[in-house]
């Protein structure tokens, strides 16, 4: 039913995301599709990476680490963005065409005061993709 | 750029192969405390002190109005004209520095590693430094700098008591007509041309190094490791965070301020209304909202649109001032003054054996304390955007560019209004109120209404561009060079910047913290000659 299948990676915050990346996994292994990982990274230095090219090879690892321990195939893609912030939503659009994407899986936080002044990513994606989104909670 | 080399070691950052080993992690020192429903990611202890700091030196200033005012504008004349002599020194010296850059072989790094592309076109690029470095300023004195400085040189010196009282540059040039309009261009010019442009460019220069290059974070401090090591990441390092939160903080808020009064005496002597408090706070809470807008839009999308609307603003009203105006004049006038500038900058930026005390230590000290006192600001906001550019690009598109057209808005600004005095005979210019001097102008000239409309519309876009891109560095500097902290931040300090300034406008006292900004400058003026040198040493371990 679905071939690739991409996840949004937030390297500075894994432990919040380990819930996607495990649902991404049986998904995967259930369909027999491949995971792809995308992740989004400011052009100046940040706590993972001094620089975007730093920061590709951490994600890629990453990557290689959990398509070893989940026993799927995994690709990883990473962009750099000039405020991340703001750019996170339509790179995420992008991500899904340059991957071919037809499933987003990705981490979510409980709907809360704050979502009434900017929308949270998973729900501006599922309102602009043309595919679906799977949110973990 | 799919790439799956798991295992492989880390590759080299795209050509720079020099950053530099520390053991400090871009955001150790951030807490995260969730206020409401809101998260935040903020430095401890850069985050709270600047804000408490902020908010103390604001109810101070509004309760002791009376005593601290005339304290901060003594201690801003008491350093300008003490220290005139240093604040001249320094500004020849971030000039020279740029100018050997652009000619030697350091010229060749690149922001970012040898093989990083630029984020932003040349016209994007542009318009934001330019947006950002000058802005406001340029509306405000285009018109009134070049009259000051023409009537004070025709006027001639005068002195008493063995004093020179008069405010003319230099010798002056009494009597003489021509003399007088060449020197007073060349000294307006000399003020907004190549010494601000260079402070800023040394700034820039430095801290997009120390980032993109080193891999250190995008802060103010960071230019400061070769110097002070890994001390840098102690308190030494956030003195020098806080001092530049506050520079940032006071001197955008008293120029919104300031920026207020202006549009709205414009609104006032264009559709009659009313001068006073209640306007002044609407036209800052508007100018705060459209911030707001353009802060939650983002970089690309918001800051970099409205600063390219003001650029194209800025070209219309230019454009139809030299059309409508006196053209020849001006297109004449450009070559003159430029060359007057040539002629006259060895002269006015000599700091020793002068006469001109009043306007070396209140024109020009005063002026390059100030443009210090903006350089955190402007310089971070021009290292962000300024990826991928070769140094001696960075150069000339930070200091030579923006000096032509400081020399092309000076030239048909004060250049037309000169022309309808000394050959038109009208004095209307210069008769009026610092602010209405650009208005009355405009009346000299066709369509009266659209064009003050316009002006009136760039003052505030103007202002907009200053608001948005400051928040963002604030925000910056506070979250420990996170560029990515979460957006509730950047709307905290929007606001948080408007507040200060609708404050200040109401209980009085923005002359007074003015006043104090400049008064940074002094020390960042220091820190500024220190980080000539850090540049110096970091570019040269750069692979050329």
């Amino acid at each position: 039913m679905y071939k690739t299948i991409m996840v949004p990676i937030d390297l500075a915050h894994l432990p919040q995301i380990a819930g996607a990346i495990d649902t991404a996994g049986d998904l995967a292994r259930h369909y027999g599709a491949t995971l792809a990982f995308v992740s989004i990274t400011a052009e100046t230095p940040t706590a993972i990476a001094h620089n975007p090219e730093e920061f590709r090879a951490r994600l890629s690892a990453f990557a290689a680490e959990q398509a070893a321990r989940l026993g799927v195939e995994i690709s990883a893609k990473a962009y750099a963005a000039t405020d991340p912030s703001i750019d996170i939503d339509k790179t995420l659009l992008e991500a899904i065409s340059d991957t071919g994407a037809d499933l987003v899986v990705m981490a979510s936080h409980r709907p809360g005061l704050a979502d009434y002044f900017w929308a949270a990513h998973g729900a501006w994606l599922a309102k602009h993709a043309e595919i679906s989104i799977f949110l973990v909670r | 750029m799919s790439d799956t080399n798991g295992g492989e070691p880390l590759p080299e950052p795209e050509g720079a192969a020099t950053l530099i080993e520390t053991e400090y992690e871009i955001g150790q020192d951030n807490i995260t405390p969730k206020i409401g429903p809101f998260g935040l990611d903020i430095h401890n202890p850069v985050f709270a002190i600047s804000g408490l700091a902020v908010l103390v030196f604001v109810l101070a200033t509004l309760a002791f109005q009376n005593s601290i005012g005339p304290l901060f504008l003594a201690m801003r004349d008491g350093l300008t004209a003490s220290l005139d002599w240093f604040f001249l020194i320094a500004g020849n010296i971030f000039v020279l520095v740029c100018l050997a850059l652009v000619v030697s072989p350091l010229g060749r790094v690149r922001i970012g590693g040898r093989e990083a592309t630029p984020d932003y076109s040349y016209l994007g690029w542009f318009s934001m430094l330019f947006a950002a470095g000058m802005g406001i300023g340029l509306m405000f004195f285009g018109v009134s700098e070049p009259m000051s400085h023409y009537g004070a040189s025709y006027g001639g010196t005068v002195m008493e008591n063995g004093v020179r009282t008069d405010w003319a540059p230099l010798g002056a040039a009494e009597g003489d007509v021509d003399a007088a309009r060449m020197l007073g261009m060349a000294a307006t010019i000399y003020h907004w041309g190549l010494h601000p442009w260079a402070i800023y460019a040394v700034v820039a220069l430095s801290l997009a190094l120390f980032a993109y290059n080193k891999g250190l974070p995008l802060t103010v401090r960071s230019i400061f490791y070769p110097i002070f090591g890994e001390r840098v990441w102690g308190w030494p390092g956030h003195i020098i965070d806080i001092l530049a939160v506050f520079a940032t903080l006071f001197g955008l808020a008293t120029s919104l301020g300031i920026g207020a009064q202006q549009a709205n005496a414009g609104l006032s002597y264009l559709f009659g209304i009313d001068v006073g408090t209640t306007a002044q706070v609407l036209l800052i809470v508007g100018i705060t909202l459209a911030a707001l807008i353009s802060v939650l839009r983002g970089l690309d999308g918001g800051v970099k649109r409205l600063s390219e609307l003001n650029l194209i603003l800025a070209t219309i009203l230019l454009l139809f001032i030299f059309v409508v105006g006196p053209t020849v004049a001006i297109l004449t006038g450009f070559f003159e003054n430029l060359f007057a500038y040539g002629r006259e900058v060895v002269s006015l930026s000599n700091p020793f054996g002068r006469e001109d005390d009043n306007f070396r230590q209140g024109w020009t000290a005063f002026y390059w304390a100030w443009w210090i006192s903006w350089s955190p600001f402007v310089g971070m906001f021009i290292a962000r955007v300024s990826r991928g550019r070769t140094v001696r690009e960075f150069i000339v598109c930070v200091l030579l560019i923006p000096t032509l057209v400081s020399v092309l808005w000076m030239t048909t600004m004060g250049g037309t209004a000169l022309s309808q005095l000394v050959d038109g005979g009208f004095t209307g210019v210069q008769e009026a109120a610092l602010e209405l001097k650009l208005f009355e102008m405009l009346t000299q000239l066709p369509l009266t209404t659209i064009a003050s409309f316009v002006a009136i519309v760039l003052v505030i876009v103007f202002f907009v561009t200053s608001s948005d891109s400051g928040s963002l560095v604030i925000d910056t500097i506070t979250a420990g060079g996170k560029i990515d902290a979460p957006v509730s931040q950047r709307v905290f300090w929007v606001s948080f910047e408007g507040l200060v300034a609708a404050a200040l406008l109401i209980g009085g006292g923005l002359g007074a913290l003015q006043a104090m900004a400049v008064s940074t400058g002094f020390p960042f003026a220091i820190v500024l000659l220190l980080a000539c040198y850090a540049l110096v040493r970091g570019l040269m371990d750069e692979p050329r």
